[in-house]
């Protein structure tokens, strides 16, 4: 028999219509778009200033040929962020968890920081690849270990996310699974066991941020480095 | 909200709430179900949805919340032939 923990990482479907379609269609819904309004509704101020401070941020370090990256980068944290909050809501699919989705955001837009980097300054990217101050003997062995931390970055990307995003789904399941289970047997061990539940829902909350975060982040400074 | 009264206001022109349970049948002949008249009737939904509880001057968590909820309900839904298999599993 087939343990069922991982059954919740199945893309669903309904009918022939998977619920992934709607999963990824949802972030777009809850963002809606300013009006040419003078002032808007309360919800949609707050958005706007907190997209505006969440760009202002992340491209503070970047010189100005990376602020054309501004927008995509923006909606894909805003995006990301969406995704990952949302798949905390009980009953719901969170896309993020699939490696293929990830890796689909991860590898196109590394390669693009990489093939710009190389265009414009050719020189410079390739200096990338051997930090200032080695000493002579170990120059060969470094550039090899540079290239290759090159090639996995958007791996390391894509796997990130999905594994920082499964492994907190499948905790909160097991742990929710304990507690449930124990509680008619030993009720002072289920109610510990609630108290892990919840502090681990805190946890994944701020770590689903947190993750869309660094992988704009990292992106972004594979963008700096480049540009 | 259209008047109460069926005989005065023709049938095509009512909404849901106003039909009587014997006309139902009768009004859903009425609406336009083509592909533009299903993506008008979601627009529509959602315009009237929007301007009731979001785009107002002070909105508040409600018109989001209810919107997530619905989600929730609907994935529930989604998922219902697939979570009916854990009700009495002995091994999880």
């Amino acid at each position: 028999m087939m343990l069922s923990f991982f059954d919740q990482f199945m893309s669903p479907t309904y009918m022939g219509i998977p619920l992934i379609a709607l999963a990824i269609t949802l972030p777009w819904i809850l963002y809606p778009t300013p009006t040419s309004r003078w002032i808007n509704n309360r919800l949609l101020t707050l958005q706007g200033w907190s997209i505006n401070r969440l760009s202002q941020q992340i491209f503070l370090p970047i010189n100005q040929g990376g602020h054309k990256w501004a927008v995509l980068l923006t909606s894909l944290m805003i995006f990301l962020i969406t995704l990952n909050m949302l798949g905390l809501l009980p009953y719901t699919f969170t896309p993020t968890t699939q490696l293929s989705l990830n890796m689909a955001f991860a590898v196109p837009l590394w390669l693009a920081t990489v093939i710009i980097g190389m265009r414009n300054q050719p020189t410079a990217a390739l200096g990338h690849l051997l930090p200032e101050g080695t000493p002579t003997p170990l120059i060969p062995v470094l550039i090899i270990i540079e290239t290759i931390s090159l090639f996995i970055r958007p791996l390391a990307l894509g796997v990130r996310l999905t594994a920082n995003l499964t492994a907190g789904h499948l905790l909160i399941q097991l742990i929710a699974t304990a507690a449930f289970v124990l509680l008619p047997l030993m009720p002072t061990v289920a109610i510990l066991t609630a108290t892990v539940l919840f502090l681990l829902t805190l946890l994944e909350v701020a770590v689903a941020m947190i993750q869309a975060y660094v992988f704009v982040l990292l992106l972004s400074l594979y963008l700096q480095e480049n540009v | 909200m259209g008047p109460l009264f069926s005989p005065t206001v023709a049938l095509a022109e009512k909404r849901l709430l106003d039909v009587k349970l014997g006309e139902i049948f009768s009004w859903l002949g009425t609406r336009d179900f083509t592909p533009n008249g299903l993506i008008g009737g979601v627009r529509k939904g959602h315009d009237r949805y929007y301007n009731k509880y979001i785009n107002v001057k002070k909105g508040g968590i409600g018109g989001v919340a209810m919107l997530l909820a619905g989600y929730v309900v609907l994935s529930y839904v989604w998922e219902y032939d697939h979570i009916k298999h854990d009700r009495w599993r002995k091994y999880h």
